[in-house]
């Protein structure tokens, strides 16, 4: 089945009678399905003492339910060659897996098991714990890591939930209870939180009763609306050194805080990003500091917006000795686009680019089920893969311009730096 | 198990081989040009040549300069890569499918007018030695590369594909470019074409573009034969850092053994199955909640995670268990443990529902890892780079037909004291 160019993906959508939603779009390029199921719940309502919760809470809750333990989960899962995937995100707790056509029904109605009903179990809280603890101890040896903490810690400063560790720190770790965990599962696992997508080789009318009736008769209290707070912004360069003298590489992350997506110029943003640091590859920082000095192996830029003000950091993998010359580079090249502007050129490119890249992204169950779940995490509607070429086309020169010269102020950037590196000012 | 369709093959004159298949789910193509050059063709001195050359022969040619290669392929909206392994170097572009044209004229370009200019072979030697360092940063990787070295004594398998730093250091421009004109001839590749396509349509073009490219005379593959192991080897990374890891490296059959698919069952038993497409394997995690040294290590509280390696190669390689010990836990109880687990597998063989798992295991893994042109094309390319295209389409058959006994079979050849390499990676103090 090829997507229509004129009608897109066109999914169906139905909101259950207690508020649960359900997305589903027909596939038959093979014979599997994609189920997502997700709440409007991640890190970013950790509570602000307890970082590291909603992590927690993923690496557990599939680890057992009021009717089935752990073994019968992984017995289920295994022989059907099945693995879920638990992600908490800032702002979408996530719970997915892809399976064979023939087991759609008994893997939505483990999905709907794990999402409803987890026992949480004290055993497996403890084993994960050590899995926790351990990943952190890695993430601490890891130079790009602990340059990406320490960067959204400096931008998000004074307790802001993108500022705080995903994972949490080895304390709050120690501290977590299953009291905590079923808090969190209580507080913000409800009905009217839930989307619900299935992509794939069945029938949508079929998913949309089949996801009735694993979910139809959920019910739960109603949830605080979500508050994401805007950082207080740099007004000065800020820059910090985490020397790890073991390592052979260093890394830098260089960043601001930028918008939210729903900003009206997230696409405006979009372009300028692909124009820095993505198109090919890593867009102008990439011809600078890979290409022409070859100085990185990888240089790139992330925008990161969400329901919040999100990211924009650039990162570099250097020779402790290139550190200062990248860091140049990088001021060198966000001055010249904040003073100069992109071409016309680049902006048609990348236009061409992100339009053009559409099919790809949506040529897979996994790639249709993500993008869905994201249009309605934000709001963009179920035709967004057929306004997103329009929205996109839309942005001018000017426009895009402008938002480099308000945002990209190598003055007030946030740098920093893991690595083999104990540093001087630059 | 359905078994993959069987691609369209056709060959050019000067033997280009070319494989196509129409998948008309997407309005996308993916090409994929494959040359049978990895690292295990590399002469002592030149470790990393062939990566090396990999990353020139994005640096334009003579009918692309350097200047135009930027946007060459994003104008259509596509995605382009390569990577270098032991037995291949490939190169890909995935595009809407008005681009076909142009991917098959970018590839045509790659294989027969590369330019490596000096200072753009310069600016790539630390590029790629940024790449070496970056590696070095994981623990995890510097110890399957010492891993790797003590496995093999004479294949070239135990060399790493980036490259040892002094090569890297010492090598030339004339080095890469004797090396790409050597191996970089229609006669030693495979061009991989997939998805909404015109097969006609495709051979024409290819015609066109590849079809005045002259063959070449391509050097022998070496013929060394890792001896057989006579004893258990170790190695042992000392070095600051945070966190335990342990790898347990078993000589593995090639791809073309049968023994290598009763492996294949052993590993989902052992650590859940991944499947086998090398492209796209690793983005979703195999189902091992039951697999044993889960179990054991896992769920006993002794790791934190576990993963079997075993991949489909030209010669035989590794199949390789890498665990990372959990917080506190000493390497010596984690590997007791491991081997006990494997040395069992070993004794007793798998029970007859663990065979049933690991083939439905599979049997969704293979699903899964098809589920796009781009890994359609890779593993078409894959298996006829490294054996041939005929395997990959009988590979559901095979893991079908997988018994009790070959399992058996395979573990008591395969899962041998004398046949495996430990590598420790000890983390020491901060500042020792």
């Amino acid at each position: 089945m090829t997507i229509d160019a004129r009608q897109g993906l066109s999914p169906t959508r139905q909101r259950l009678q207690n508020g649960a939603l359900v997305i589903a779009r027909e596939s038959r390029v093979t014979p599997a399905v994609t189920i997502t199921a997700s709440v409007q719940s991640g890190t970013g309502t950790d509570p602000r003492d307890l970082p590291g919760l909603a992590h927690f809470l993923s690496r557990v809750i599939d680890r057992g339910t009021e009717s089935r333990s752990g073994d019968e989960i992984a017995e289920l899962l295994d022989s059907r060659g099945v693995s879920l995937t638990v992600s908490a995100m800032r702002h979408a707790f996530v719970v997915s897996c892809t399976c064979l056509a023939e087991d759609f029904s008994t893997m939505l109605g483990l999905v709907a098991d794990v999402m409803r009903n987890p026992s949480l179990p004290e055993s497996e809280i403890a084993t994960r714990r050590g899995e926790i603890v351990t990943s952190i101890r890695q993430d601490q040896d890891n130079p790009a890591m602990v340059a990406v903490d320490e960067e959204l810690a400096l931008l998000y400063p004074d307790g802001h939930p993108y500022g705080r560790r995903v994972k949490g720190t080895i304390e709050t770790v120690e501290q977590i209870d299953r009291r905590a965990l079923q808090s969190l599962h209580h507080d913000r696992f409800t009905p009217a939180q839930l989307v619900v997508v299935c992509v794939g080789d069945v029938d949508p009318g079929r998913a949309v009763d089949e996801t009735g009736n694993a979910f139809g008769d959920w019910r739960g209290c109603p949830v605080t609306p979500l508050v994401v707070p805007s950082p207080a912004r740099a007004n000065e360069r800020r820059r910090a050194v985490f020397p790890m003298m073991n390592k052979a590489q260093a890394d830098i992350a260089y960043g601001f805080n930028t918008i939210s997506r729903l900003d009206r110029s997230y696409y405006a943003f979009s372009l300028m990003d692909n124009v820095l640091g993505q198109y090919a590859l890593g867009g102008r920082l990439g011809d600078s500091i890979r290409e022409r000095q070859g100085m990185a192996y990888y240089v790139f830029s992330a925008f990161e917006p969400n329901l919040g003000e999100g990211p924009l950091v650039i990162r570099a993998g250097v020779n402790p000795a290139n550190v200062d010359r990248a860091i140049v580079s990088i001021d060198e090249e966000i001055r010249r686009m904040a003073a100069d502007g992109l071409t016309v050129q680049e902006l048609e490119a990348s236009k061409r680019y992100l339009i053009g890249s559409m099919p790809r992204m949506l040529e897979t169950n996994a790639g249709i089920a993500t993008f869905l779940q994201s249009c309605e995490q934000f709001g963009l509607g179920m035709d967004h893969d057929m306004k997103l070429s329009e929205l996109l086309t839309a942005v001018t020169l000017d426009q895009v311009n402008e938002i480099a010269k308000r945002f990209l102020v190598p003055e007030r950037a946030t740098i920093t730096i893991a690595g083999p590196y104990e540093g001087h000012d630059v | 198990m359905s078994d993959a369709p069987a691609p369209r093959t056709v060959f050019l004159d000067n033997g280009l081989k070319i494989l196509i298949q129409e998948v008309h789910t997407a309005p996308l193509a993916s090409v994929w040009c494959w040359y049978k050059v990895g690292s295990r063709d590399e002469a002592p001195g030149h470790t990393g040549v062939s990566h090396w050359v990999e990353h020139m022969n994005f640096k334009g040619t003579t009918n692309i300069p350097r200047e135009k290669v930027k946007g060459i392929i994003e104008e259509f909206g596509g995605s382009w890569n390569g990577y270098t392994w032991i037995d291949e170097t490939t190169y890909l572009e995935t595009a809407t499918r008005d681009a076909l044209d142009r991917m098959l004229f970018i590839e045509a370009e790659r294989m027969a007018n590369g330019l490596y200019e000096p200072e753009e072979c310069e600016s790539e030697r630390t590029v790629i030695i940024s790449e070496l360092e970056g590696g070095e940063n994981d623990p995890d990787q510097l110890l399957e590369m010492e891993v790797n070295a003590a496995a093999f004594k004479a294949h070239p398998y135990g060399n790493p594909t980036i490259g040892w730093l002094s090569d890297l250091q010492r090598m030339t421009r004339d080095d890469l470019y004797g090396y790409y004109r050597r191996y970089y001839a229609p006669n030693n590749a495979t061009l991989v074409v997939v998805g909404d396509v015109d097969p006609e349509d495709v051979i024409r073009r290819a015609t066109q573009h590849f079809g005045a490219i002259p063959p070449g005379t391509v050097p022998a593959r070496t013929l060394s034969v890792e001896p057989a192991q006579l004893g258990e080897r170790r190695v042992m990374v000392e070095k600051e850092g945070t966190t335990a890891y342990l790898k347990v490296a078993y000589h593995a059959p090639a791809a073309t053994d049968e023994a290598f698919f009763a492996l294949l069952v052993i590993d989902a038993v052992l650590t859940g199955a991944k499947g086998l497409n090398l492209w796209s394997s690793s983005r979703t995690p195999p189902p091992q909640r039951s697999a044993r040294l889960y179990r054991a290590l896992v769920e006993g509280r002794l790791a934190s995670s576990v993963s079997g390696g075993l991949l489909p190669t030209a010669d035989p390689y590794l199949y390789t268990v890498s665990i990372t010990a959990r917080e506190g836990t000493p390497l010596e109880a984690v590997e007791l443990a491991t081997v006990a687990e494997i040395d069992r597998v070993a004794r007793e063989g798998i029970t007859p529902e663990e065979l049933d798992k690991a083939r439905n295991q599979l049997r969704a893994r293979l699903v899964f890892e098809n589920d796009s042109v781009t890994n359609i094309a890779h593993q078409l390319g894959f298996f006829e780079t490294i054996a041939s295209v005929d395997l990959f389409l009988s590979v559901g058959d095979r893991i079908r037909r997988v018994t009790r006994d070959q399992v058996a079979a395979a573990a008591a050849r395969v899962l041998r004291p004398t046949n495996r390499t430990i590598g420790w990676f000890k983390p020491l103090p901060t500042g020792s």
